[in-house]
């Protein structure tokens, strides 16, 4: 209780001394806007739910991005990590692709696909592709090895032995690679809109703080910061449920 | 460090080349549009006419400088933040649910609250930089510090330390591996992010060129710009690797 007290004590008094500084006009209303009027924008976002398209823009850009970066890392990384010469071969080429920042491609992806979700998913794939592909490559190499053994005696093909073998296997360690994929992919997201991409919330972030509207724009970012907080509560919910995916 | 065999070492470079000359034999046909896909001679040479005319040391000095005061803020912060936390059961129950919740939160969505109180500017861009990069140094330095070995606890106990020795001289090296590997984080984090205020706020460096590059159509040049982030990522990533093996010498190989 006393936890409960003491970390509740910090948030509540800055909001108050927030609110009391911009009702006695001493905080600017142009960058401090008031917690009630914050409350009150956000109120209104949700009542003509515009706040709501643009969280589904966003969450879709995120999502979309994230599952072809999941379809092709576990692919790729199932196949490279079966082949170890292969992915001898093929890794310098990876690694050198690896530290360029996704968000470095965002121009490219924009004279590409032009504005829109093709882009804005592009760069995500991009971005969560990495973690997906490190981790299946380790996991699928980690494999028993006389389970894949097993596998050619049977001689079953690539595919089922991949769906009947290879992923049940390694399904524990992909899954951590996937949640920090999932994490990646919303923050990309939110990025290419706040930089070039006019759709979803963090474009709406953007407009709102150029429209001197910091009260929307507050509310924006607190929803913001509750649906990461949501996702993150969820993932390592996720993680609990699935036995060996927290390590 | 294990020796790769000559073939595959070799097998490597062919597979790159091969897949340069495909690119290069593919825009050239015009089977794919030079706009977005320009040569890769045609980027090579816009690369050397660059290191030639010496017009990229600017913004890559502006990046590097951007990305390194960002990231310096921000390591000093954790750390402090850190130490606190870590090791006060007072300072975890004050701030603990308010850095849970602003944790999780996108660093670039804090760029538009950033531009209404610094304007475009540098401080921005080094504010949203350090906001970004802060966690994984604050997150290592919790834990560094707060799992110091129950033993050690005890003779600073016996030895009388005070709070600011025990910190100096056995809390702080007992969580500097811990320290050291958030901090390599936080400046693949800060690399990112100086290139996204760059963009935003169009402040000079490689992320304004890449952006510049894309408005007028000179995608050699775009191209380019990606080359030269993606190799300033990877030189950025060895050399803190390095100075982590070097710092941590004195611990016992074979320690986790």
């Amino acid at each position: 209780m006393k936890r409960r007290i003491r970390g509740a004590s910090i948030p509540v008094l800055l909001v108050a001394l927030w609110e009391a500084g911009g009702r006695a006009g001493v905080l600017p209303s142009d960058t401090f806007s008031r917690p009630s009027d914050i409350v009150l924008a956000a109120a209104r976002a949700f009542a003509d739910g515009s706040i709501l398209i643009a969280t589904w823009q966003t969450v879709e850009a995120a999502l979309v991005g994230f599952a072809v970066a999941a379809a092709a890392g576990v692919l790729c990384g199932a196949v490279l990590g079966l082949a170890p010469r292969l992915e001898r071969i093929v890794g310098p080429t990876v690694e050198s692709l690896r530290p360029i920042p996704a968000i470095a491609l965002m121009p490219l992806a924009l004279l590409m696909f032009g504005f829109g979700l093709t882009l804005e998913a592009s760069v995500v794939a991009f971005a969560c592709v990495w973690p997906v592909l490190l981790v299946t490559i380790a996991a699928v190499r980690g494999i028993e090895p006389r389970l894949l053994e097993l596998a050619r005696t049977l001689e079953m093909s690539f595919a089922s032995s991949l769906r009947k073998i290879i992923l049940p296997a390694a399904l524990a360690r992909i899954v951590v690679g996937l949640r920090v994929a999932v994490g990646i992919a919303l923050v990309v997201a939110i990025t290419v809109e706040i930089v070039i991409n006019p759709r979803g919330l963090g474009y709406g972030m953007i407009i709102a703080s150029q429209s001197l509207r910091p009260d929307l724009m507050y509310a924006q970012l607190l929803w913001l910061g509750l649906l990461g907080w949501g996702l993150n509560t969820a993932l390592s919910g996720a993680a609990r449920l699935w036995p060996g995916a927290s390590a | 460090m294990k020796r790769v065999p000559l073939a595959t070492g070799a097998g490597a470079v062919l597979f790159a080349a091969v897949l340069l000359v495909l690119w290069q034999l593919l825009a050239d046909r015009q089977f794919i549009s030079p706009v977005f896909f320009p040569t890769p001679s045609r980027t090579l040479t816009e690369l050397y006419r660059q290191v030639a005319e010496g017009t990229i040391w600017a913004p890559l000095v502006a990046t590097a400088l951007r990305m390194f005061y960002g990231w310096a803020l921000a390591s000093l912060l954790g750390v402090v933040i850190g130490a606190a936390v870590g090791s006060s059961r007072a300072a975890r129950d004050f701030l603990e649910p308010l850095l849970e919740f602003m944790r999780p939160l996108p660093a670039s969505a804090i760029i538009p609250a950033a531009i209404l109180f610094l304007g475009l500017s540098n401080a921005m861009s080094i504010s949203v930089i350090a906001f970004g990069a802060v966690w994984p140094v604050l997150l290592a330095s919790v834990h560094g510090f707060s799992s110091v070995e129950p033993q050690l606890l005890e003779v600073c106990g016996a030895l009388r330390l005070s709070r600011a020795q025990f910190i100096v001289k056995v809390a702080a090296p007992s969580a500097l591996p811990d320290i050291l590997a958030g901090a390599r984080v936080s400046l693949a984090i800060s690399l990112i992010l100086a290139v996204v205020t760059e963009m935003q706020a169009s402040q000079p460096g490689l992320g304004q060129n890449i952006l510049l590059a894309q408005r007028s159509f000179r995608s050699p040049e775009l191209y380019a710009g990606i080359v030269m982030l993606g190799l300033m990522g990877f030189v950025v990533n060895y050399a803190i690797l390095k100075g982590e093996e070097r710092l941590l010498r004195w611990r016992t190989p074979g320690d986790s």
